[in-house]
This record gives structure tokens, C-alpha cells and sequence, in this order.
């Protein structure tokens, strides 16, 4: 196939901009409408998640401006609607435009940073299996297949379980935000790990790391400097589809009541506190929640799916 | 042969003894087995001597051994909430779970492997297209939301009205876009009891019409992944020289299709899938939630909720224990099919 | 009228930035139990060739255009039905990499009688007793065994053993044979081609074979192609160009073998590389590679740069070159006046 960058062995004298002007990458993107529309409506979705303050008609944390006589309200094309929420309000009376805009940005946060998270452990642990093998290797890579064995999704759910017996419920839902980035985190690390190590393996047989070895660098720098911006591609691929792995997840904790409190609701806990109402009707603070994460959730899943395909890397498999 | 079931059994046995220390763990820290014994009211001196005879005070290996012991008998303790035996509990909640799954799996089984094949071989088809596009859509809907989704759909009911509804055709088509609701979204019904705790809601219509919907949606979060994972290694199977060669024979498309490429597509479907199908244990925790079928999953939640810590312990093992299960079978059925494992013991 | 008669074959790749033209005016011929080598670089077209006779090309590529008779039968435009009967039964494939070409799942039995099978009316248990003999005939130890066996408990040797079975197995009238010993260690290569061109006498079976090895054309083959760039530009009885090669890459080929280098110097090797298939250059594909593009008298020959050259006949053979067309009317014309 096309390798990702035709124009890296071009001269060093262009510059980066040049040299992503005339990449692959660019050019298979201007030719593909649906990794076109997928990053415009994830770039609409993320500024309005960032403007969320300025944007929101109410502020869903204040409860100052919430009016418990105004719940349940239906979204504007129901009958019985107030115009003044555009999109209905929830069970507590706060209008559910903002909610969702606060809680797309709650979602948003927490995936990012969870990724963050299992990047930072999964690339370390797999360059270490990786460049270190014997025992080291061996541990880690029984870690990752009894954690994967298990579903990422169990072990989110018991070290949630875990953190709220630990800590308490007041205490979680304080510090949900940076437990919940913990938690996915340290669920989903393997990922990376058996991706890494198996790009570090294939690069460490080639001849410039022998180069960089015989010229006596430390294996520190040669991990940093030589062997991990080649296992780039990979790592950039398989982190636009977990940032959409742990959007799902946050969402799935938060529905069981393991994720963030519905003072302070992500998308998760919005569809959760929804459900309540469903059987009496009030479909709307259910699945207008439920529509925005599955678009966002979508949109990364398709940027994810076109960039593998471009830049096709050596992933692992199974 | 022989060799290769040892290895498996001794990395499965490696598995729970790492989850049983995890789970011992748990216990060790979370649970205090005197304040459920007792209550609040006895004196600190009585609840030290308690302890001490427990063998509470123990070092934490020798407690753990004691754990372990007991864990191989399948004595976890009394669960606080239940006051009975916590394996009782379990075992009353398994078949609820396992049906389910044993549900989804056949239907994700059913319809991926036909799909999957199907779009492989014809990768340009509208129909594989449309396929495509719903699966990546079904990857990015939580399985929970695809359950509120169905019970609104099948068991709430919409009605829809955007076309006239006094015309003849306006209201067909309202019809048409609109259900009725109806469908069984609660519980599971009267299951027929089978024998001991084991109530089955195979046994009649009415019982699957309360597996239906659960079903459906535990099914939803793993049949895009099968039909993505079948269609892409049947495309590059049929890249392969042998397939290629088959041709040369004149041997027809069909055999090429489902013997040739089919068997060799389905030795990585088998590693990949099996382990996913223990996976959807995990996930009969947020579909049971939704659709309050009562299973080991929504017996766990409660669990977390109350804090019935050897509830929440035992449920780690069982499921430990089935994943464990699940995945060594894999590798079992995987060894028979794949001629290339039993001379070396691992897959070439 | 000879067996196989290929007219003017087009072969094109439809790629995303437009069509490839594989193999181009590509005419041969060949007669029951004749045995013709293609020869050329990897990257010539000499596979795509092999494969296109029995419409067997991966998915982007496509006959564009030319004549395939085998047998009085036209075969492109046949449907796939049509071919399958052909495929395997009359024609039958040897491939390049005996690891690849069986199935891994299914034992060798198991893919020899589907082949019967997929051709005749026949009982499982006849199609074992006639693989039997086909795997004897191929000296394969133990025939009896390997039927039950997987490919992987054979060597690469026995592998490809038991593919020239397959090839055999419905006795065909010609086994099109794609670098059937490149993949294989050297010290078996020899004992393989010997095999084959011991069964393609015995019974008369004409072959195809596709190989960069001239020693092995010379070996096993009576005529021979020599391709570049998705061109036939040489061909004729195989001693003949061996032995006087006409055109200039078929010089340099010959040349670049290490047996005619001068002990202790360079080897003789062809400068520059073949041109892809989607930039070739104007007139002679060959001519930025040529040393006779300018006459020893130093003066250019634009017609390189500028004309596909047809072919000219010497002797028996063909060469399409501009040079060796020059040199035949050059020796012509002095014959001529010679005569008036």
C-alpha cells in the first residue's frame, strides 16, 4: 500500500506545513466526504463543548437558576413546550440544552484525559516489554491478556466499584472527573501496551537501532528518541478510537451510578437520570443526551476508521 | 496435545490465582466480618477477642490460604444482605445471566458470520455497504442506550405523525413509522423452573418474548465488532495464494467461499470472538440494569450499592471463573480446528 | 493451427489515478507438448500473463483487449462456468511459493480429490486411488500418508511435490508454471524442474514456464519470450537467442549472469532499473537503459526515443529493436545490389 508520508524522504529545507500540505494524509482527506464532515461536525461538537459558559442559555450548576416547577418541559416541536427551553427541561427543572452542553463537555474532558492516561501507562509499559523483554516483557504481557481477558469494561466497572467503596460517595463525586480518568485509564492501558510492544519488536530488529546502539546510547534515549516516534502511527490510530472507547465507557459508569454525580452530569448520567422518566413519557431527557454521545461517539469512530485506513499501520491483532 | 492442555491449564490456573488474591484483597480491606457478626453494640474487648479467634489478626498470607481453601470448596461466606450462603445467592441469579448471554451469542453468531462472509464477498455491494454503515454505528452506541432505545421503540411505543393523518396514505405511512409497544421490557416473566434454582425462559413463547429485547441489545454491542472482524479477515483470506490457487483448480466459488476462505477466516475469529462472547458477562450488568432482569449483574450492582462486600467477592471469582472457562475452551476448540497447533503446541 | 494461440493481449490495472497498462501487444503461441519460457525482470508482466490466460488476475487488473485460443476456443469474454471447466482440468497452474499455494486447513487429500471431483463424476474413493498414483508419480515418500496429512507437516520440497500432483492430476494438455522453484532452497530447485520436465515428456504435456532463471529457460525449454516492461521484445528457439541473443536487453540479461563475468572484476549488470508500468518511457520502453541508442558512428537513432520498434525477423527469431532492424536492412541492401 501507500506509505503515509511519500514526501519523507524529501528535502529538509521544506517545511513542515509543505511537507503536510503535500502528504498522503492530506490528500486522501480532501478526497473522502465523510472523514470531511465527521471532523467539522467533531470540531463543532468540541467548540461547543469549550464555549459551553457562553453558549448555554442557564448555568445547570447554579441552583440558583434552576425552577423545579419548570421540569419535565418537552423540546420545542412537542406541544406543551416553553420557549424559553429550546430543547426541553429535566427532571430537576434544569433546561437541557445546557445540561447537555455542560455534560458534552464533562464527557469530552474525561475521554481525553483518560486517554492521556492509558497512553502515558500503555507506552511506557509496552516500550519496556518491548525494548527490555525476558521477564519483564513476560509480566507485563500476562497483565495486559488476564486484564483483557476480563473485558475493559469489568475492570472500569469493579476499580469504580472499588474507589467508591474506598473513598465514600460524597468523596467520589467530588473528585469524579480525575477518578473516572484514573479508572478508564488504568482499564484500558493494555491496549497500547500490546500495540506498542509489537511496533517496538518490529523496529527493534532494524538496523538503526543497532546504529544507535553500537554509537553507545542509553537505552532510555534510544526507547524515547529512536524506537517511539516510528510506533507513532499505530499509537495515533488506536487513540482516536479509544477516546471514543472511554467516551462509551464514562457513559456506561456513569449510568450505573459509578461515574459522575447528576449535580454535575456528563452525558452518561443525563441519559441515566432520564430513564426514570421514560416509562411516564418524558422521552426527551433520555434520548436527546443519548443522540449527542452517539454523534460524537460516531464521528471519532469515522475519523478513526479513515485515518487506520490511510495510514494503515501494523496494528495489533486480536 | 497433551502438552498444549497443560500449558493451558496451568496459564488458567495463573489467571484465578491472580484474581482470587485480588478478590481476597477486596475482602481484606472493605469487609469487616465482626460489625456484621455482632452489630455496633458489643464491646471493642469482645470484638478483639472475636477477631483473634477468626484468625483475623493472622498474617495476610495465612488468611489468604484460608480464603483460597475455602474459595476451592466454593465457600465465600454469608453475604450480608441475603444472610444466606453468597454461592446460593449467585447460583439463584447464574441462569438468568447465562441464558441471556446464551441468547445473544446465538444471534450474534447467526447474523455475523452470514453478513460478515457476505461483505467480503462483495465488497462493493449496496447491501455491504448499508451493512458497513450500521455497524459503525452500532460500535458507537452504548449498549445501554440501545436498550432505553428498543424499550422505547418496542415496549413504550411511538406514535409519529408528520404526514396527514386524514389522507389514506398520510396515515399508513404514520403507521408505518410509528409501533405499537407491548413488548415485555420488565423482568423475565414466569420462567419455567427446570431443576434446583434453574428457571428457563426457553421453555415457552412467552418466556422468549421476555428475552427478546434484553437479547437484542446485549447482542447490539458485539455483533458490528463480529461482522467488522469476519468481513476483514475473509477479504484478506481471499487474497491469499491458496485461495488463489483453489481457482486455478476450477473449483467452484462456493466451495472456495465456504470451505476454503470461511475455515481459515474463522481460526482468528474464533481467538478474537470467543474471548469477546466471555466478555458480554460484563456487559449483562448494564443491559440487566436497563431492562431489570434479574441476573448476576444487577445482583452485583446491588451489591456495590449495599456494600455486600462477599456478595461483590464472590460474584469476582464466579465471573473470574467463567472467563477462565471461556477462554480456555477457546483455545481448546481453536487447537481442534487449526491443523497447525497440535504438533507444536502453539499456533503457527 | 498450434493449441494455444495469444493475440495482441491488453492487460490493464484500473487503478484510482487512472488505468496501468500491464502487459501491452503481448502475441505467442504454443504447441501441444511444446514447452516456451517467459523471461524477464520481476515487474515485467511475465505473472501477469501467466495468470491472465486463465482470467486469474486480482481484482484491479482486467483484460483489456486481444485474443486468447486455446484449442480453437476463444477464452476471454468465456464466462466463469466456462473457464472453470478449462482451469485445473485442460490448463492447470504450478505457483511460486509452495508454503502459500495450500490451504493450511485442509489435508493434502482432501484438496487433490475436490479437484478431481470439481471435473469429473467420480467417487471419493476412486479420486484417492488416482491421487495416490499422481503423488507416486511426483516420488513422493509415503504417499499413502501425506493424503491424511496437512500441508504443514511437508517440507517445501514435498509441497511442491504434491501442487505438480494437483497440476497433474486430470492429466491437462498444459501446466502454466509461475516461478515453480524460486522459493524453494537451491540444492532441491534443480531436483523440481528435473521432475517437471520429466512428467511434461512422459505425458506430453505442454508448459508455460515463467522464470527469471536463463539457465533453467535453457534447460527445460524449447522456445522462449523475453519481456520488458509489458512487452514481448524478443522470441524464438530458446539455443538460438541464447546462444545469439538479438536485442540489446536480452544481450544485457544474458550478459549479467555471473558466469560470464571475468573472475575477480564487476559483474556485468544492466544500468538503471526497469521503468514502472505507469511512467514507461516514449519509444522503446528500453531506450534510457540502452547502449546502442547512438551508432558507433556516434550519431543519434531517434527512432528509439520516438517509435514502439516492431518486431524483425533474424534467423528464426524475433527482436523488437530499432538497432537489429537497421543492422537486417544495412545487410539486405548490400545482398540486393549484389544481385542487380
Amino acid at each position: 500500500m501507500t506509505t503515509s508520508t511519500p514526501t519523507a524522504a524529501s528535502s529538509s529545507t521544506a517545511s513542515r506545513w509543505e511537507r503536510f500540505r503535500d502528504s498522503y494524509l492530506l490528500y486522501s482527506f480532501k478526497r473522502d466526504p465523510i472523514a470531511q464532515v465527521s471532523l467539522a461536525v467533531f470540531i463543532l461538537l468540541v467548540a461547543m463543548a469549550l464555549l459551553a459558559p457562553w453558549l448555554a442559555p442557564m448555568n445547570p450548576y447554579d441552583l440558583a437558576q434552576i425552577d423545579i416547577l419548570a421540569s419535565e418541559l418537552p423540546p420545542f416541536w412537542v406541544d406543551g413546550s416553553d420557549p424559553a427551553y429550546l430543547m426541553g427541561t429535566d427532571a430537576q427543572g434544569r433546561d437541557l440544552l445546557s445540561t447537555i452542553l455542560y455534560g458534552l463537555r464533562v464527557s469530552l474532558i474525561i475521554g481525553f484525559g483518560a486517554v492521556a492516561m492509558q497512553a502515558t501507562l500503555g507506552v511506557c509499559f509496552g516500550l519496556l516489554a518491548g525494548y527490555l523483554g525476558g521477564r519483564v516483557d513476560a509480566f507485563l504481557m500476562r497483565m495486559a491478556d488476564i486484564q483483557l481477558s476480563f473485558s475493559t469494561l469489568m475492570v472500569a466497572i469493579v476499580v469504580g466499584a472499588l474507589f467508591k467503596a474506598i473513598f465514600g460517595g460524597a468523596t467520589f463525586s467530588t473528585y469524579a472527573v480525575p477518578l473516572l480518568v484514573l479508572i478508564i485509564g488504568l482499564a484500558e492501558w493494555p491496549q497500547y501496551a500490546r500495540t506498542v510492544r509489537a511496533s517496538v519488536l518490529a523496529e527493534k530488529g532494524k538496523e538503526y537501532v543497532d546504529a544507535a546502539r553500537v554509537m553507545g546510547l542509553s537505552s532510555r534515549r534510544i526507547m524515547f528518541r529512536h524506537i517511539l516516534p516510528n510506533t507513532l502511527s499505530p499509537i495515533f490510530v488506536i487513540s482516536t478510537v479509544q477516546v471514543a472507547n472511554a467516551i462509551i465507557s464514562e457513559a456506561a459508569l456513569s449510568f450505573l451510578g459509578l461515574g459522575m454525580p447528576e449535580t454535575q452530569p456528563s452525558l452518561g448520567s443525563l441519559i441515566k437520570s432520564g430513564f426514570d422518566y421514560i416509562q411516564s413519557g418524558s422521552w426527551w431527557i433520555t434520548l436527546i443526551p443519548g443522540l449527542v454521545l452517539v454523534v460524537l461517539v460516531l464521528v471519532i469512530n469515522l475519523l478513526g476508521d479513515w485515518l487506520r485506513d490511510v495510514l494503515n499501520p501494523r496494528l495489533y491483532k486480536g | 496435545m497433551i502438552a498444549f492442555l497443560i500449558k493451558r491449564l496451568f496459564h488458567a490456573l495463573l489467571v484465578m490465582f491472580v484474581i482470587s488474591v485480588i478478590a481476597f484483597a477486596i475482602q481484606d480491606n472493605l469487609g469487616d466480618p465482626i460489625q456484621q457478626m455482632v452489630g455496633q453494640s458489643v464491646p471493642e474487648s469482645e470484638r478483639a477477642a472475636l477477631r483473634e479467634e477468626l484468625g483475623l489478626n493472622d498474617p495476610f498470607a495465612v488468611q489468604y490460604l484460608r480464603f483460597a481453601a475455602n474459595a476451592v470448596q466454593f465457600d465465600f461466606g454469608y453475604s450480608y444482605v441475603f444472610n444466606e450462603p453468597t454461592t446460593d445467592v449467585i447460583l439463584r441469579h447464574l441462569p438468568a445471566t447465562l441464558e441471556l448471554v446464551a441468547a445473544s451469542t446465538f444471534l450474534i453468531i447467526a447474523l455475523s458470520i452470514p453478513i460478515g462472509v457476505y461483505s467480503a464477498i462483495r465488497p462493493r455491494a449496496w447491501l455491504s455497504r448499508f451493512f458497513m454503515g450500521v455497524s459503525i454505528i452500532g460500535i458507537s452506541i452504548p449498549v445501554f442506550l440501545t436498550a432505553i432505545v428498543l424499550i422505547q421503540l418496542f415496549a413504550i411505543g411511538v406514535s409519529w405523525s408528520p404526514f396527514p393523518a386524514d389522507t389514506g396514505w398520510g396515515a399508513w405511512l404514520n403507521d408505518l413509522i410509528s409501533t405499537d409497544g407491548g413488548m415485555p421490557a420488565y423482568g423475565r416473566g414466569d420462567p419455567v423452573p427446570v431443576f434446583g434454582t434453574w428457571e428457563t425462559n426457553f421453555a415457552s413463547l412467552e418466556g422468549l418474548t421476555y428475552l427478546v429485547l434484553p437479547a437484542i441489545s446485549l447482542a447490539s454491542i458485539m455483533l458490528p465488532l463480529f461482522i467488522r472482524l469476519i468481513r476483514a479477515e475473509m477479504l484478506e483470506v481471499m487474497q491469499s495464494e491458496y485461495v488463489k490457487f483453489a481457482r486455478a483448480k476450477g473449483i467452484s466459488l462456493r466451495r472456495i467461499y465456504f470451505l476454503h476462505a470461511l475455515k481459515n477466516t474463522m481460526l482468528p475469529v474464533i481467538t478474537v470472538g470467543g474471548v469477546q462472547i466471555g466478555t458480554l458477562v460484563a456487559y449483562t450488568i448494564l443491559t440487566e440494569t436497563v431492562f431489570q432482569w434479574p441476573g448476576m449483574g444487577l445482583m452485583f450492582l446491588d451489591a456495590i450499592e449495599r456494600s455486600d462486600i462477599p456478595l461483590i467477592v464472590t460474584y469476582l471469582m464466579i465471573v473470574g471463573l467463567i472467563f477462565v472457562i471461556t477462554n480456555t475452551l477457546v483455545d481448546l476448540i481453536y487447537g481442534l480446528v487449526n491443523p497447525t497447533v497440535k504438533l507444536t503446541g502453539k499456533p503457527a | 493451427m498450434s493449441l494455444l494461440e495469444v493475440n495482441h493481449l491488453d492487460v490493464r490495472f484500473a487503478l484510482r489515478r487512472g488505468d496501468v497498462q500491464a502487459l501491452r501487444d503481448v502475441c505467442f503461441s504454443l504447441d501441444r507438448g511444446e514447452r516456451l519460457g517467459i523471461v524477464g525482470e520481476s515487474g515485467a508482466g511475465k505473472s501477469v500473463a501467466a495468470f491472465s490466460l486463465l482470467n486469474l488476475i486480482a481484482k484491479p487488473g482486467y483484460i483489456a483487449g486481444g485474443s486468447i485460443a486455446f484449442d480453437g476456443q476463444e477464452l476471454i469474454g468465456l464466462s466463469d462456468r466456462a473457464l472453470r471447466r478449462i482451469r485445473g482440468h485442460r490448463i492447470s497452474m504450478i505457483f511460486q511459493d509452495p508454503m502459500m499455494t495450500l490451504n493450511p486447513v485442509l489435508t493434502i487429500g482432501e484438496q487433490m480429490v475436490e479437484c478431481l471431483k470439481a471435473h469429473r463424476r467420480i467417487s471419493t474413493r476412486d479420486a484417492r486411488a488416482i491421487s495416490l498414483r499422481k503423488l507416486e508419480q511426483v516420488q513422493i515418500p509415503s504417499p499413502e500418508a501425506r493424503l491424511d496429512q496437512y500441508p504443514h507437516e511437508l517440507s517445501g520440497g514435498m509441497r511442491q511435490r504434491v501442487i505438480i500432483a494437483i497440476a497433474l492430476l486430470l492429466d491437462p494438455d498444459i501446466i502454466i508454471a509461475d516461478e515453480p522453484t524460486t522459493a524453494l532452497d537451491v540444492t532441491i530447485q534443480a531436483e523440481i524442474m528435473a521432475l517437471l520436465l520429466e512428467l511434461c515428456e512422459e505425458h506430453n504435456v505442454g508448459l508455460v514456464l515463467i522464470t527469471h532463471d536463463l539457465g533453467v529457460v535453457s534447460q527445460v525449454t524449447q522456445r522462449m519470450l523475453v519481456m520488458y516492461a509489458g512487452r514481448v521484445i524478443e522470441q524464438g528457439p530458446t539455443r538460438e537467442i541464447i546462444n545469439d541473443p538479438q536485442h540489446p536487453y536480452t544481450q544485457g540479461l544474458l550478459n549479467a549472469l555471473p558466469q560470464m563475468a571475468t573472475p575477480g572484476e564487476r559483474l556485468n549488470q544492466i544500468p538503471g532499473s526497469m521503468p514502472s508500468l505507469s511512467h514507461l518511457p516514449s519509444g522503446c520502453a528500453f531506450h534510457p537503459r540502452c547502449g546502442f541508442v547512438t551508432r558507433p558512428d556516434g550519431s543519434r537513432r531517434q527512432a528509439c526515443v520516438d517509435e514502439v520498434p516492431a518486431f524483425v525477423a533474424s534467423g528464426n527469431c524475433q527482436a523488437a529493436c530499432h538497432m537489429v532492424a537497421e543492422m537486417i536492412e544495412r545487410e539486405r541492401i548490400p545482398a540486393e545490389e549484389q544481385d542487380s
